[in-house]
């Protein structure tokens, strides 16, 4: 017996699959980890324990779960604009550390300042420099129609260099054993902490003002609008009359602000000072959060808290397991995987004959 | 300079630009064809991984490059299966690819770390990197089957409507690409290094990645500015051991500095565009519409 699978191009758009498939990857996700785990010869319930349940069964496992969703969230609200306007700004990374150059540099400059404007100053200069590095690629694109991905990613690295450049050189502290980072900022450019003796930093404020603000926008505005048009059919908006270019450019700006900032609140929030691996991929997972969120706002906080938690399990699980932390990278590649593809159901109806 | 130094560091060049060679082939082809593979990262890592692994086990050269080549062989096959079957956003796919590779490689090397192996003699891959890049520029340019490559990643539903099966031609590139990156991986850890290390292919994927761009996706350039691209690297680290005071970072930015104009060069003239990017790189194939 033969079977054939037969497929058809959805008539009939399906919101419930549409947010449905994120719940279906995380428990394909899940599915496929434990197999991982049984053969790395661990149990699998314990391990899933360890994994996700333990790192976030006290104040300070919670407090780490918001300083890492954080800067997941804000890069992948911001990520959200260009990717609903079918604008593939990969370069989030890039932005991160320029956000956390230009800041963090007005925080070395001011070394000795106690003022209260210094904070808002570096908050102002971060968002600036992740402006700044994702203009690169929109001007490239709109002047000369380069392909915005290969010029977002490779300005990451270049961004990368010039950071390690600055820590190792001229921003090396004096009395840091020749190490290449920076002097701490001063107290006056440190992110305040909500909870005396915790991480979770102001930032969250940030996170959940910059999403409100993007379901406004995303509802109830003319912008909103045209993106959402724009992605959905180009030819539409062509027709609509709306200006292609000046969509690229401030989606663009929109998520070059929001991973800067989410830059900038790293080095002045958990960090304290500038050194080379200041961030975990963020920029990177962030594009994760973002289609695992379904680019709806609210859907991104909430898969923001789920990915931040992979990265809290790794940790436990090399304390506690003996297994790298990359095994976060893992889930974090599966989940991924499993959304893109349950993502066919969504476009498609299958038969089987 | 003595003639000793000028030839010990041609060596080195030789030696360390291969992997950029071999990956860089591999995305060509892919990228000839229409698709564009992000993850050459992960697949290099796996692949280093994998051949590694194997050979501390077995001790055989042979089952570890063959292990090697068929972890390639199936992250490809899988992330061809998504962006081909499933017509998933290629970008997306391809970093998901890498993310996961990076994760993967992590933990089957975590027992293996500083095992000490004998690395294999790395002329042998200098001379097979070589003859590949000729291959390469001779099946894309002389034969029919590359026409055919060629074809579909520069209009796939022309050739579609000529009868070219789109989907497994994509199958198949995209799985040399794979087998290459894997290759350039094995080489890493068994000849370069030769040792496992978490995350030891630093960066080169995405190197390999540029190089494509930067060599236009013409084999013969992508030699060329392999060479260039690793001759920098090399002369950064000289020159720093001379007393030049120019930072090692600007050097190491350079290839993906170079990769940006070159971009916009190609790009801002459309019959240059017309003559090199293959039109449908990234964008899905449905049969369907």
């Amino acid at each position: 017996m033969v079977f054939l699978i037969k497929i058809q191009l959805r008539e009939d758009y399906s919101n419930l699959i549409f947010y449905l498939s994120p719940l279906v990857a995380v428990t394909l996700t899940l599915f496929f980890g434990s197999f991982i785990f049984l053969i790395l010869d661990l149990s699998p319930i314990e391990s899933f324990k360890i994994f996700f349940i333990s790192p976030i069964s006290n104040s300070y496992g919670i407090s780490e779960l918001f300083v890492k969703a954080t800067p997941l969230a804000i890069i992948a609200l911001g990520l959200s604009y260009c990717f609903k306007n079918n604008i593939y700004n990969i370069g989030a990374e890039g932005q991160l550390t320029m956000g956390a150059i230009f800041g963090g540099g007005i925080g070395l400059l001011f070394n000795d300042s106690t003022s209260v404007f210094l904070l808002p100053l570096m908050i102002l200069f971060g968002a600036i420099g992740g402006a700044f590095w994702a203009t690169i690629p929109a001007i490239l694109k709109i002047k000369f129609n380069t392909n915005e991905i290969l010029t977002s990613l490779m300005l990451t690295y270049v961004a990368l260099f010039i950071l390690d450049y600055f820590v190792v050189g001229p921003w090396k502290d004096p009395a840091g054993y020749g190490l290449p980072k920076s002097m701490p900022f001063p107290d006056a450019g440190r992110l305040p902490v909500l909870i005396d003796g915790l991480r979770v930093h102001i930032g969250v404020y940030f996170a959940l003002i910059i999403c409100l603000i993007t379901y406004v926008i995303y509802n109830k505005t003319l912008f909103g609008f045209k993106l959402k048009v724009t992605g959905l059919s180009s030819k539409a908006s062509q027709y609509a009359g709306f200006k292609y270019k000046n969509l690229i450019f401030y989606t663009f700006i929109i998520s070059g602000v929001c991973a800067g900032l989410a830059g900038l609140f790293e080095v002045s929030g958990p960090i304290g000072l500038l050194y080379r691996d200041i961030s975990p991929n963020y920029g990177f997972t962030a594009i994760i959060v973002a289609f695992l969120g379904r680019l709806n706002p609210f859907g991104i906080i909430l898969s923001s808290l789920l990915i931040a938690l992979t990265y809290l399990g790794a940790e436990d699980a090399q304390l506690f397991l003996k297994i790298p932390s990359a095994v976060g990278f893992v889930f974090q590649g599966l989940v991924l995987f499993f959304l893109l593809g349950t993502d066919f159901l969504n476009k498609y109806k299958v038969f089987i004959k | 300079m003595s003639i000793e130094l000028i030839i010990g560091i041609l060596n080195i060049v030789l030696i360390s630009t291969t992997p950029l060679v071999f990956a860089g082939i591999g995305e060509l082809v892919t990228e000839k064809s229409g698709v564009l593979n992000l993850g050459l990262e992960g697949l290099m890592l796996v692949g280093a991984v994998t051949g590694f692994i194997t050979l501390v086990l077995t001790g055989n050269y042979f089952y570890s490059l063959f292990l090697s080549i068929i972890s390639g062989v199936i992250l490809s096959g899988i992330f061809a299966f998504l962006v081909l079957n499933l017509m998933t956003n290629q970008i997306a796919t391809g970093l998901a690819l890498t993310i996961f590779g990076i994760g993967l490689s992590a933990m089957l090397g975590k027992k293996f770390g500083g095992t000490p192996i004998d690395g294999l003699n790395p002329y042998y891959f200098i001379v097979i990197s070589f003859l590949l890049v000729f291959f390469v520029a001779y099946f894309l340019s002389k034969t029919k089957t590359g026409l055919i490559v060629r074809a579909v990643g520069e209009n796939h539903n022309s050739a579609y409507a000529l009868g070219y099966n789109v989907i497994k031609t994509r199958y198949l590139t995209i799985i040399f690409g794979g087998v290459m990156s894997s290759l350039a991986g094995y080489y890493i850890s068994i000849c370069y290094a030769p040792m496992w290390q978490e995350g030891m292919t630093a960066g080169r994927g995405w190197i390999a990645l540029a190089l494509v761009v930067f060599a236009t996706w013409k084999p013969w350039r992508l030699l060329v500015g392999a060479y260039i691209f690793g001759g920098v690297a090399i002369m950064q680290m000289n020159l720093q051991a001379i007393g030049v005071k120019l930072p090692g970072q600007f050097f190491n930015m350079m290839p993906y500095l170079a990769t940006i104009i070159v971009l916009v060069f190609i790009s801002s003239n459309k019959l240059r565009l017309k003559l090199s990017a293959p039109s449908s790189l990234n964008i899905p194939f449905e049969k369907n519409q």
